[in-house]
């Protein structure tokens, strides 16, 4: 089981996490943080696989994980 | 749970003051595992350059200058030279590093001082509102070439890591990009190379990091990234242009 907690006031709605998940299961929120931007989230979680590379391109340092 | 991802310790908690999708949070995050890993961040004195990284001094956990523009390479040698125990890095965009202190880094790199800069490379002057840079493509349309760069009046860009090897001196020079997971693994090998080169008193060490700049290139970060592996990488190669195993 993996774990992929994202700061969703520490997210700026960059969208580079989406565009490097292997398994396409990090879109970008409907909701609004607290900056206005729309903050990453994690759909499916049972497919993740924690290859970690989300947290990895993350400019903000806004994801973690844990395994 | 096991950690497979965390926060380094040798970062604060203050957020990014950087623009969505800056590749300067992930530059920061690198310099901060590097200091993780080789333990280092209670010895190490960081100066931070003038420029969109000014504020590094909130989010690095170790002593941190913030030096005039330009000059942190002279300030990192009078302190290093002061405090040769210390690990002492600079953290310099192309307008500060490329431009106005361009005399600094080669002379601080022609004399060998034992210091890591880590130079961070988006052709454009960012905080200032998007001129042109030294670094600036061929071609590139900036707040101040709204023509697009034009070799016959404003030069090629300069390469630094190129320009810098031709020097006897300086130990360990690469240049890296952060665009796809890959290039992220291998620029933190390269900054942990070059912090590793000063503990061991190698000498000279300078990792020139392709970075995104999506506001003042008018991109998204999507097609910035696509634009850096299109446009920078032909112009600027990645690899390793000086590796000095042992200075003399």
């Amino acid at each position: 089981m993996v774990k992929v907690i994202i700061d969703r006031e520490r997210c700026k709605g960059c969208e580079l996490c989406t565009l490097v998940c292997p398994q396409k299961i990090m879109v970008m929120s409907k909701s609004f943080n607290k900056k206005s931007y729309h903050p990453a989230e994690q759909i499916n979680p049972e497919k993740c696989t924690g290859c970690a590379f989300c947290a990895m391109t993350c400019p903000d340092v806004a994801i973690e994980v844990y395994k | 749970m096991k950690e497979v991802f965390t926060k380094p310790k040798a970062l604060t908690d203050v957020p990014f003051t950087y623009c969505p999708g800056c590749h300067h949070g992930i530059i920061h995050r690198l310099v901060a595992e590097a200091m993780d890993d080789l333990n280092i961040t209670e010895d190490t004195i960081g100066i931070a350059p003038v420029g969109c990284a000014v504020f590094a001094y909130l989010f690095f956990n170790c002593d941190m200058i913030v030096a005039a523009h330009g000059r942190a390479p002279a300030t990192a040698t009078g302190i290093k030279r002061v405090r040769p125990d210390n690990i002492v890095f600079s953290y310099q965009g192309d307008g500060d590093l490329a431009s106005i202190g361009t005399a600094e880094i080669v002379h601080a790199a022609n004399r060998g001082e034992k210091i890591t800069v880590i130079f961070v490379n988006n052709a454009i002057y960012g905080m200032t509102g998007g001129q042109m840079a030294p670094t600036t493509l061929q071609g590139q349309i900036t707040q101040t070439s709204p023509y697009g760069r034009d070799s016959r009046t404003m030069g090629m860009p300069i390469r630094i890591c190129e320009l810098l090897s031709t020097l006897n001196s300086p130990a360990y020079i690469e240049r890296v990009a952060l665009t796809k997971p890959a290039y992220i693994v291998k620029a933190k090998k390269a900054i942990k190379k070059a912090f590793q080169f000063q503990v061991e008193g190698k000498g000279f060490s300078l990792v020139e990091v392709l970075s995104t700049c999506p506001t003042n290139w008018g991109l998204s970060p999507k097609e910035a990234n696509e634009w850096l592996n299109e446009k920078m990488i032909p112009y600027y190669p990645l690899g390793e242009f000086k590796y000095v195993e042992e200075v003399s």
